[in-house]
Formats: C-alpha cells, sequence, structure tokens
C-alpha cells in the first residue's frame, strides 16, 4: 500500500542565496523517510517543480548527517538578490515553494510520524504547554 | 573590558562566544540580551551579505564619507558601556565598504561616551575596487565561478570588487589588544573563528578545529536564525519570538561545542532549529569553503543535551582553498515599479488586465524597458508555475520592469497612476509606486591569495588617539 503525501506536512525545508544560486535544503523526520526523499525527490523533479523560477541546472547533495536533501538551483534569482526584479529576491520561500510537492511513501516509510503526520521530531527537553507531547497542533 | 594585555596570554579550555547581529537592520536587542545574559567573552556582528555589499557601495557612490552600516553607532553606543563593564570583546565586518569611516565612527562614539581608552582594530584589503586593472595586468582572469564567462563582459560597469578575507587579520588585532575590531569583507563565520584562535590556542593547520570554528561561525552568523526564527517545523509553538535569544556558543579546545542562547529570552535550540541553519546558503555540504578550511558539514554531529542547548561535534576539516572568494559589483540597469491592488470578483484577471493596459501604456509614453516582470502578488509572487489556481479576495499587481536610465524607471510607475480611474473596477489594498533603483550584478569569481593578502593591514590604536 502507498499513499501520497505533501512535503509540508512531513519535511522541514528552508532556503538561501548565492549569486545568481539559490540552495534549497530539505530535511527528513525519518531514516525511513530520509530513504523515501532519496528515491522521490530528484533533482530533475525539483528542476520541474520549480518551473520558470530556475534557468540553469539543479545539483542534488545528501547529507545524512541531518537526514537531508541540498538542492542547488542555478540562474534561480533572476541575476541575483541586487540585480531581481522579484519581489522574493533572495529566494527565502523557495524553501516552502519545494514543501508543495507531493511524494509517493509506503506505509512502512510513514511509520513513526505520527497521527497528524506534521509534527517534526521534538525536542527531549523544554516546555510543554500543550498536549501530551508537548505541542499544540498546526493553528 | 579586558586591558591591553592580551598579546601575551595562556590559551583557556573553552571561549563564550555570542552573536549580535545577522544582517544591516537587524535589532541591536539580541546583542544587548547576549551582553547581559550570555556570560560570554566576546560578542560577534555580521552585517554584510552580497546584497548588502551592493547598498553599501551605492552609499560610499553617493557619500565618499559612507559606505559602512549607518546603524554601526547605534550598536555602539548600546553595546560599548555593556561591554566595558562586563570584559566583553566586540568584533564587526560592519565596515563594509569604508572599515576606516567605520572606525573612526566608533571612535567617536567611545569618545562620546568617555571611554577614550578603548582601543579600536581596524582590517583593510579586502576592498579590491582601485586595484582592479592592476590585479588583471598581474594575471587575475576573474572568470565568473558560475557561468564562466570573461570578466571583460562587465568590467567597465564594475563599481566595487571584494575579497573574502579569513580570521588571521582579527587574531592579530586581538592580539595587538584591540576591544572592538571593525572589518570590511570577512568571510561571515571567520569573525567568529579568530576568537576560537586566539583563546584556545589553534593553530591554522589544525584543520579540524578551524572546520569545527566555521561551522558555529555559520551556525550564529544570522542571529535568530538558529534559534527559532524562520524555523519551518512546529514554527507555531515557538515561544517569544519578539525577544529570540541570539545564540551564544561554548567553543572547547577540542572543537567541540555547546549551542544555546541567553536564559530568560525567547525562541527554541533543538536540533531542529539548529539543523535548518545548518545548510542555509550551502552548496556543496562536503566542501563548505572558507578562506581558513574548507569545511565538511556532513561530518557534523548534533545533539540535544539540555534544554536549549546543543551539542556540535564531530567536525572534520581540510587544509584550506588555494584562491579566496571575491564578489564584484556592475551596474545593471534601473528599476521602476508599479503596484494596484484589486478585490473580488476576478480579482486575478483584472490584476492581469491592468498590466496588460501599463505596457501600453508605457510604451505610448515612450517608455522601452529592457525586461518586464508581473507578478500577481497573492497568486504566484512566490511560487510562481507551482501556485494552485485560486479564486482570492484581494491581489495586488506588481510590474517591475528594467531601464538603461534612472530617468525611465522615476518615469516608469507614472503611467500606471491613471488607471486609478481609468481601469478594471474595485481598485484598493496595498499599492503605488516604487524606485527608481540601481540595480547591480554581482559576479562571483576567484582570486589568487598572493594577489590580496599582501595588502592585508591591521590598526591598533585607542579611541582618543587623533584618526
Amino acid at each position: 500500500m502507498s499513499a501520497r503525501v505533501r512535503l509540508a506536512d512531513i519535511a522541514q525545508a528552508r532556503s538561501g542565496d548565492k549569486g545568481d544560486l539559490a540552495n534549497v535544503a530539505l530535511f527528513a523526520p525519518t531514516d525511513a523517510m530520509y530513504e523515501a526523499f532519496r528515491r522521490e525527490v530528484t533533482r530533475d523533479r525539483v528542476r520541474q517543480h520549480f518551473g520558470r523560477f530556475v534557468k540553469g541546472e539543479v545539483d542534488r547533495y545528501e547529507v545524512p548527517n541531518v537526514r537531508a536533501l541540498n538542492f542547488v538551483l542555478h540562474q534561480a534569482l533572476d541575476g541575483g538578490a541586487a540585480r531581481s526584479l522579484r519581489s522574493d529576491p533572495l529566494g527565502k520561500s523557495y524553501g516552502s515553494l519545494l514543501l508543495r510537492m507531493e511524494i509517493d511513501v509506503d506505509e512502512g516509510e510513514l511509520a513513526g510520524m505520527g497521527k497528524d503526520l506534521g509534527a517534526p521530531s521534538g525536542p527531549k527537553f523544554g516546555p510543554a504547554p500543550h498536549g501530551a507531547d508537548g505541542r499544540s497542533p498546526r493553528p | 573590558m579586558a586591558t591591553s594585555d592580551a598579546s601575551t596570554h595562556d590559551p583557556v579550555t573553552s571561549v563564550r562566544i555570542g552573536a549580535g547581529q545577522g544582517f544591516y537592520g537587524d535589532t541591536a536587542d539580541g546583542a544587548v540580551d547576549v551582553a547581559r545574559h550570555g556570560d560570554v567573552r566576546y560578542i560577534c556582528f555580521d552585517a554584510l551579505a552580497e546584497l548588502t555589499m551592493a547598498i553599501l557601495q551605492k552609499d560610499r557612490m553617493r557619500n565618499p564619507e559612507g559606505g559602512y552600516t549607518r546603524d554601526l553607532p547605534v550598536f555602539m553606543r548600546r553595546l560599548l558601556p555593556l561591554a566595558r563593564e562586563s570584559g566583553i570583546r566586540l568584533i564587526t565586518n560592519a565596515g563594509g565598504m569604508n572599515p576606516l569611516g567605520a572606525a573612526a565612527a566608533v571612535r567617536a562614539v567611545a569618545r562620546e561616551l568617555g571611554m577614550g581608552d578603548l582601543r579600536v582594530g581596524v582590517v583593510t584589503g579586502d576592498d579590491l575596487t582601485s586595484r582592479l586593472d592592476e590585479l588583471t595586468a598581474a594575471g587575475a582572469a576573474l572568470r565568473n565561478a558560475d557561468t564562466g564567462e570573461a570578466f571583460e563582459t562587465v568590467r567597465s560597469r564594475v563599481v566595487f570588487a571584494v575579497a573574502y578575507l579569513g580570521a588571521a587579520p582579527i587574531v592579530e588585532a586581538l592580539a595587538r589588544g584591540a576591544d572592538v575590531v571593525v572589518t570590511g569583507r570577512v568571510a561571515d563565520a571567520s569573525l567568529f573563528v579568530a576568537p576560537m584562535v586566539h583563546e584556545l590556542g589553534w593553530t591554522f593547520d589544525d584543520y579540524d578545529r578551524i572546520a569545527a570554528g566555521v561551522v558555529l561561525g555559520h551556525l550564529m552568523e544570522c542571529s535568530g536564525q538558529a534559534t527559532g526564527g524562520n524555523y519551518s517545523g512546529d514554527w507555531w509553538n515557538v515561544p517569544d519570538l519578539d525577544r529570540v535569544g541570539y545564540p551564544v556558543c561554548e567553543m572547547r579546545a577540542d572543537g567541540s561545542a555547546l549551542l544555546t542562547k541567553p536564559a530568560g529570552t525567547g525562541g527554541r535550540v533543538t536540533v531542529d532549529t539548529v539543523k535548518e541553519q545548518l545548510l542555509y546558503e550551502v552548496l556543496d555540504p562536503r566542501s563548505y569553503l572558507n578562506p581558513d578550511v574548507v569545511a565538511d558539514f556532513t561530518s557534523v554531529r548534533l545533539d540535544d543535551v539540555a534544554p536549549d542547548t546543543v551539542l556540535v561535534s564531530g567536525v572534520r576539516g581540510a587544509p584550506r582553498p588555494q584562491t579566496l572568494k571575491l564578489i564584484a559589483g556592475y551596474l545593471d540597469g534601473w528599476m521602476g515599479t508599479a503596484m494596484l491592488g484589486y478585490s473580488w470578483p476576478d480579482a486575478e484577471a483584472k490584476a492581469r488586465r491592468a498590466a496588460e493596459l501599463i505596457d501600453r501604456l508605457a510604451h505610448r509614453a515612450g517608455l522601452e524597458p529592457l525586461e518586464t516582470l508581473v507578478e500577481v502578488v497573492g497568486i504566484d509572487s512566490l511560487h510562481g508555475d507551482a501556485a494552485p489556481p485560486q479564486d482570492a479576495n484581494e491581489v495586488t499587481l506588481r510590474v517591475a520592469a528594467r531601464f538603461a536610465t534612472e530617468e525611465e524607471a522615476a518615469r516608469f510607475p507614472r503611467v500606471a497612476m491613471p488607471l486609478a480611474l481609468n481601469g478594471p473596477p474595485f481598485i484598493g489594498g496595498a499599492g503605488g509606486p516604487g524606485g527608481p533603483r540601481a540595480l547591480l550584478g554581482v559576479w562571483p569569481a576567484a582570486i589568487a591569495r598572493e594577489l590580496v593578502e599582501p595588502g592585508v593591514t591591521v590598526d591598533v590604536r585607542p579611541a582618543g588617539a587623533a584618526s
């Protein structure tokens, strides 16, 4: 049995700029999901997903120590932050753009994700203001 | 503040360093909290980014006395008294395109505060703008590091060029007793590496430890982005981001470090918040290039070890790159922006019709943009082709156009103004003209160390002395 999940419901992401390059780091919540990301979130798919924003190639680097894939998007910032006509010249929202992607995973890969799918692996410490797991649900 | 006997001191086993600024425009509140509650010996301020260098160069072109961050005196007025009280030394790259001007501004604030004995160090030599012909004659090709294009394609339009320096000149300033060190384009992480080297007795061929310093510097250089800001996980549970605690690290001599934040502040420090910052603006994580080392970010181990405390360990490094990174900024036209807000029904369709009308109005006014970008804010400005169709309640049309001249860019928004009465119905909401704004392209390149490093100077002198 496979399921379709949206990255925004299971993953973290952050993006930034270097000249006309942007990077988008995508973080998986579990080892199994990291393997699913490696299989599903290919550089070709990311290139297609970003559409007109990316005029060059997309590189993908694996960062297993933090269960991340790091995507480098070439010619992706309209010439760079100080040259761009865009309202997001730094590509800060590219992380959320990637989180729109939906991927197919199997039930084994969904294991340990929690019932709402969305809760990232929580800290072992800190206050527990809401609920048994210390986190309130997504607003 | 530490008296000026710092040149001869024994290495310590650990040093606590705080982050005071993540960008030009950041609040000084974070640094004040670090100074008061962080128990630190150093606070490092990263004021620069590629975009910031372009902004500061525009300032310097308008006023030769400018070119450093204008809020530097504001930071110094708030931080210098606290720093003196607690024996904290301050390191900042807020000098931007004019570190000498910035150092003069710091000395002026110190004198104002009755601290004429404050020793201010300044690092210069990163600014290669006036040396470009000499450097290319000496063999620097300065090809675009991304595209391979020849430097000649932009040379005549270049308005600044800087090399990214490493930690060594700051270490020298600290060794000579500087209480405050002001630099230009020193690499962000190197601001933090310098006090580690100075205090812990590291040498620059100790690649793993220098790389550990680079990793911690990289984690801290964007202030609240490591401590809960911009966090993409359960952001709604992160407390009190209005007073987010800026990062504080306790770096040990062995290269392992605790990353935390001042007691009583907001935000969150966990593996989940920290790992996002680990890969921020990173290209190949196995090979993160810094002027002093190549750090392997895939070797970094992060562990939650206490509340709001992450242990960073295991970092491996390799010998530094042969070359230094250089960025040049070149003039690439002027931008003018027209914005109009539209409401339901058919908000997006109205905005797109208005964009067509603006295009025709500009043409009739004799304006021929080099390029035009149409965004419908609320629909597709951030996610482009991936944004789903929607029946938006309200949108803002934003038309940005690039021109060869400032005059055209200034005229462009005005051609859209008649649409307030003459265009599609139910206009309102956010809108208005923007620009003209100079556009600067950033040209990344590499340059041989021997063309840059002999020109680096370190000057340390008391605020009270003639400058």
